[in-house]
């Protein structure tokens, strides 16, 4: 135990612990970083040729090797999957998808978190007879497949007329992510020292005044990881898309698919890949952006608190 | 804090009833009430539009018969069952390689973890085409001189399936390492102390006490996982389209077909419901474990 002068780390996630490496070239270490090494590669692996194809030309695509990188660099696939490729009915490219999954996204996010950040509030602080009842429905509710719940919602929204508009698809998103994000938010109001709720009771403030003035920006980091767990779920949505919007207002991914899919025409491998480098940039650039926190987010939605 | 809650009378606590409101309507309307309707509509002879006659369980007896439904049960479970056991067993291995104070740890979880964030239309449509005979691994691997190396599961109606497999492991292991990971730095490192002060071998460590320790991180993801899998759909959607033939066909799938193509809604309605009674026989064990017992809040 000679080596164990190091202060004992803290158990955050960011930390080791158990066994220290030894001498920087044990065999160990080469079977480690070789294990290492070689699946990075198979996770590696599709990006690089999802680049290198969309830098080549369709000649060169067809004459060389999937991984090598481009000969002659060509930037004509991005733009023309941006703005000139056919996506079923028009042929005005990826970038009409795009303004379609900003415009589905954003108000989805926008709702879906201020009705469960207040819900969660709600439940952690202010409990009431009968709360927990429905929350736990709302929880088991989550591993409902949606295939089961999708045509009676169909009807409703058709009743309430809202089928096939955006408000629509924003309800049912809003809807879908209340489980999860009602938890994180439950959860992250538990953690508050029930102090702090009580003299902000004594001072006289009301429901909505906690939440606005204490809790809610106490809750910062809380919304930041929701806003990223949602962003990026409705982004990569498929499901929705396709059955709650009509074909102009297809989300990005449903785009994305009718492009590569089709049967129609000759199959523009760059410009495919282009299109679907351009529909995964939104959540890679918030995965890369976000780092730790995007784990959280999913590990805190995963594992419950 | 409950007695702070039992003493607030009904009124007082009107705000938090009205901010509870959309959580009831969802809870009640459509996780319950959807969830029940299609269960009743199953046992009607529903066609284009619901309603019809009550026909008892003609429509699952229908199902049962149904080539293309026996297929996609099928093969859900070999994807399910494959699935399960590699995402775990890769999950594991990388959370415990990650977990022995490695350099540029955060690199290497970035890479494990990037797939996760992608959508699975871009993961099916990535892998579609590196497994693309003319052009993808297997032609590559050809040209550097292995003529008759054959690599095309896409278009193998026996091997589809493995095709689909290593690309839902390629999103979705990243995500199980996480939580491995997790699980394994909430074990006390007293608990290394112990074990390396007795001389017992790391492996040894893992498998009989880290492991056991970890079971409740084990049964959450098992469950996690189970629940994605059982709505598979957009990554088969995207990769093979169901193809070739009926070779890669999921349940998920045979619903939004009977629903929403060939208008044959209460086949789409009994099928639905088989999958709730799957997800069941996963919740239940689970819920019993996880909320049995002990009383939370």
């Amino acid at each position: 135990m000679a080596d164990q002068t190091a202060p004992a780390p803290s158990r955050g996630i960011a930390e080791a612990v158990g066994p220290r490496p030894r001498r920087a070239l044990s065999v160990r270490n080469i079977v480690i970083y070789g294990i290492l090494a070689l699946l990075s590669v198979y996770y590696l692996l599709p990006i690089w040729v999802m680049i290198m194809t969309s830098l080549k030309g369709m000649p060169e695509i067809q004459m060389g090797n999937i991984f090598a990188p481009p000969v002659e660099l060509t930037f004509e696939p991005w733009i023309r999957a941006w703005s000139s490729v056919c996506t079923g009915l028009t042929c005005e490219g990826i970038s009409t998808g795009f303004l379609n999954s900003v415009i589905i996204t954003v108000p989805s996010v926008v709702l879906s978190i201020a009705v469960a950040s207040v819900n969660g509030y709600a439940l952690s602080l202010w409990r009431f007879r009968g709360a927990n009842v429905f929350f736990t429905i709302l929880i088991i509710g989550a591993f409902i497949p949606y295939q089961v719940m999708i045509y009676p919602i169909v009807i409703i929204l058709r009743e309430i007329g809202l089928y096939g508009d955006l408000a629509g698809l924003v309800l049912v998103h809003t809807v879908f992510g209340m489980p999860i994000l009602t938890l994180l938010f439950r959860n992250d109001f538990y953690s508050v020292p029930e102090e702090l709720f009580m003299a902000a009771r004594i001072d006289g403030a009301g429901f909505w005044t906690i939440f606005l003035k204490i809790m809610a920006p106490m809750a910062l980091p809380m919304f930041v990881v929701a806003v990223i767990l949602q962003s990026t779920a409705i982004w990569n949505d498929f499901l929705f898309g396709v059955i709650f919007s009509t074909p102009q207002n297809y989300p990005m991914t449903v785009q994305l698919n009718n492009i590569v899919n089709s049967v129609q025409g000759v199959r523009e491998y760059n410009v495919n890949m282009a299109a679907t480098l351009l529909s995964g940039l939104v959540p890679l650039t918030i995965y890369l952006v976000s780092g730790k926190l995007f784990v959280r987010g999913i590990a805190a939605g995963a594992v419950k608190g | 804090m409950p007695d702070i809650a039992s003493r607030r009378s009904l009124v007082k606590n009107l705000n938090a009833k009205i901010a509870a409101i959309p959580m009831m309507l969802t809870a009640t309307v459509v996780f319950v009430g959807c969830t029940l309707w299609t269960v009743v509509y199953s046992f009607t002879n529903s066609r284009l539009l619901p309603g019809g006659d009550w026909v008892g369980l003609a429509q699952y007896e229908r199902l049962w018969g149904t080539r293309r439904w026996l297929i996609s049960v099928e093969n859900l479970a070999i994807y399910g069952f494959l699935m399960l056991v590699f995402s775990l067993v890769i999950g594991f291995l990388l959370a415990a390689i990650i977990d022995q104070r490695i350099r540029f740890e955060d690199a290497f979880r970035t890479i494990f973890l990037y797939p996760y964030a992608l959508s699975f239309i871009v993961t099916g449509l990535v892998w579609q085409w590196l497994l693309n005979p003319e052009f993808g691994i297997q032609a590559a691997v050809r040209s550097m001189g292995f003529e008759t190396f054959a690599f095309d599961p896409l278009y193998n109606s026996d091997l589809v399936l493995y095709g689909v497999i290593v690309a839902g492991l390629w999103h979705g292991t990243g995500l199980v390492m996480c939580l491995m990971l997790a699980g394994l730095r909430g074990i006390d490192e007293d608990v290394w102390k112990a074990s390396r002060v007795d001389g017992i071998p790391a492996w040894k460590t893992y498998i009989f006490i880290v492991i056991p320790m970890m079971r409740p991180v084990f049964v959450t993801t098992l469950v996690l996982i189970t629940a994605s899998i059982i709505k598979l759909y957009d990554l088969v959607i995207a990769q093979t389209g169901g193809g070739p033939g009926l070779s890669s066909e999921v349940p998920a799938k045979f619903v939004f077909d009977a629903m929403f193509v060939s208008q044959n809604l209460a086949q789409g309605f009994a099928a639905s419901t088989m999958m709730l009674v799957a997800v069941i026989f996963v919740i239940i064990p689970w819920a019993y474990l996880e909320f049995g017992g002990k009383k939370r809040g």
